[in-house]
């Protein structure tokens, strides 16, 4: 089983590589690129949020700076449509970081549901001043970004699609790595009790402030590649407070904290948001339908999809009954306290 | 001179006076106890010496440093360890995993690494033989016993070598055999030189561990001394029988 696994992962990469190739039908792959981006998105946002149990609603602030970034990079600086813009996207994540180190640095003083509403404050606060800031942003006419006129409809979604996909698969390296590094581990510490890991020598401050800025960076990157991509941005599109529960539901839906859940979220969700669109023939309906799915894996899947799957195959082999976070189950703790007595015994008779 | 003393620590949640200039020693090496009856203020105390709790005009000092109002983190890493009433270990880590995040290491390019490096994974494999709780390294922290948890917490403290371990209540809650055991433990630690300090309310397990007993009533301590004495102690038993 565990030989298998990477044969299984390099297949999916293959297939990731190829996919424009084996589907070239432009409808297709614009839903393609769409998911490699919030892929992404969903990917840097969990190793933040899913790591350390900060749960941000406003990461969509950084997606909107990301594009407003290279809109005005664009303009400013007279780059022409083509492959140039993708260049300013490593630009987009760091201004994004500029203004992600002091937000954090405020909305990292508190902690879950006030983070929460912070995060959401901050967000609408940027929004607004997109709306407002007229002589930056040119208000709500929005902004134009080059067009690359020389490729043709057919090709047009392959540089976003691989552009996409490569940043899709730095964010995912990079979320394995911390996952396996001390700094990951300082980071579950945290959501699992702040106080206790900062009694235990973990810098808490510093490992949320890099995690919130890291994820910020990519948002940057992934806002900055979408405004590119869709041509013309505007403050309501740009900061669009759905990003922020699209990528949400999208952990909750594959399991948060989990390196492969946040991804499949992605995978099931975009497309299933486009062929609703398309059926309903309206747009906005499908969001009734997240709503609804929002509650059913709240009720039913609390976990997620991956975590749920896991602890089916593990329960068997786990001496302490099924794997649950947090809470004991009666079962588990059964079993633990017969270990307990078992303990106690040998220890007693050394 | 003493390795961990408080010099007048006085503590007020509004009206309530938690501690009332608290003047405590404890001498290196020793097995301290701290006892009192509920809301004496000894977790007060407790949360005072290792950063949980702020206070102002008065001192802590440990090993020559003074280490009033100094972060939980900076305490921990200048050699106090401490373990808290209600068990607090990271439920949805294994075990050999909250093993590990007491492992922190200096400066920030080690954070990069992984976790599971060799060195300290023996030490953490060591100190959970220690405590017997080896077999359940990969189980998830949160399904343990309590007396597990306990060890546990204990256990991770220890990874760090602190030279003072502080211990709120290490038996509430546990079996007789698993105190039996602990006690085993900490006499082991002592005897290589590890300073314990604990808050107990169970009298057999204090007065048979330690070799000095500290009393609390009210936030301010009302006798110290040997066991045998402060157990005859008339304003002990004024404090506990309210006699």
């Amino acid at each position: 089983m565990k030989a298998l696994r990477p044969l299984g992962l390099l297949a999916l990469l293959a297939l990731a590589v190829l996919f424009p190739l084996l589907f070239p039908n432009p409808a297709v792959d614009t839903v393609a690129v769409l998911t490699v981006l919030f892929a992404t998105a969903v990917t840097a946002w969990n190793t933040f949020s899913g790591y350390s149990g900060y749960i941000s609603i406003g990461h969509a602030a950084f997606f909107g700076i990301g594009s407003y970034a290279v809109a005005i990079l664009c303009q400013d600086w007279h780059v022409p449509g083509g492959y140039l813009p993708f260049l300013l996207l490593p630009l987009a994540g760091l201004i994004a970081v500029a203004f992600a180190i002091p937000m954090g640095w405020i909305a990292l003083r508190t902690r879950k549901h006030t983070f929460v509403i912070l995060t959401i404050a901050m967000f609408f606060i940027m929004q607004l001043m997109a709306f407002n800031l007229r002589s930056v942003t040119n208000g709500s006419r929005g902004m134009s970004l080059p067009i690359p006129v020389s490729w043709s409809g057919a090709f047009y979604d392959l540089p976003f699609y691989y552009v996409g996909l490569a940043l899709l698969l730095v964010a995912v390296a990079l979320s394995w790595w911390i996952r396996n590094s001390k700094y990951g581990l300082g980071l579950l510490a945290i959501r699992d009790d702040e106080d206790r890991a900062r009694g235990l020598g973990v810098r808490t401050g510093a490992f949320k402030l890099t995690a919130f800025v890291l994820a910020a960076f990519f948002f940057g990157m992934v806002g900055g590649l979408h405004a590119y991509f869709v041509e013309s941005i505007f403050p309501a599109f740009a900061f669009d407070p759905l990003i922020d529960l699209m990528v949400a539901l999208m952990a909750f839906l594959g399991g948060l904290g989990t390196i492969s859940g946040p991804l499949l979220g992605a995978v099931i969700l975009v497309p299933a948001q486009q062929f609703f669109t398309i059926w309903f023939n309206k747009p906005g309906f499908y969001l009734m339908i997240y709503g609804a799915m929002f509650l059913a894996i709240i009720l039913l899947l609390p976990q997620g999809i991956v975590p749920a799957l896991r602890g089916r195959f593990t329960k068997a082999e786990t001496l302490a009954g099924p794997v649950r976070s947090g809470d004991d189950g009666d079962v588990a703790a059964a079993v633990a306290w017969a270990g307990d007595v078992g303990d106690g015994e040998r220890g007693g008779g050394a | 001179m003493s390795l961990l003393q408080t010099r007048a620590v006085s503590k007020a949640f509004g009206g309530v006076q938690a501690l009332d200039g608290c003047t405590l020693g404890v001498e290196r090496g020793s097995l301290t106890g701290l006892i009192g009856p509920n809301g004496s203020g000894k977790t007060t105390l407790f949360n005072v010496m290792t950063g949980y709790e702020a206070v102002d005009g008065c001192t802590v000092t440990f090993d020559g440093h003074e280490i009033t109002n100094a972060t939980p983190d900076r305490v921990f890493q200048l050699g106090i360890g401490r373990t808290f009433q209600l068990t607090r270990i990271f439920p949805r880590l294994t075990v050999l995993e909250n093993m590990h995040v007491a492992a922190q290491r200096e400066g920030w390019r080690s954070l990069f690494g992984r976790w599971s490096s060799s060195r300290e994974h023996q030490r953490a494999l060591e100190l959970l033989d220690f405590v017997g709780l080896t077999r359940l390294q990969d189980v998830p922290a949160g399904n343990l016993s309590y007396g597990q948890k306990k060890l546990l917490e204990f256990a991770y403290v220890l990874v760090a070598e602190p030279d003072v371990i502080l211990l709120d209540e290490p038996a509430g809650g546990v079996n007789p055999t698993m105190i039996h055991y602990l006690t085993d433990r900490i006499r082991e630690l002592n005897q290589r030189g590890v300073t314990f300090l604990m808050v107990e309310h169970n009298m057999e397990f204090v007065m048979g561990l330690c070799d000095r007993v500290v009393v609390m009533n009210h936030g301010e301590i009302i006798a110290e001394g040997e066991p045998e004495a402060v157990r005859s102690d008339p304003k002990v038993l004024e404090a506990y029988l309210g006699a």
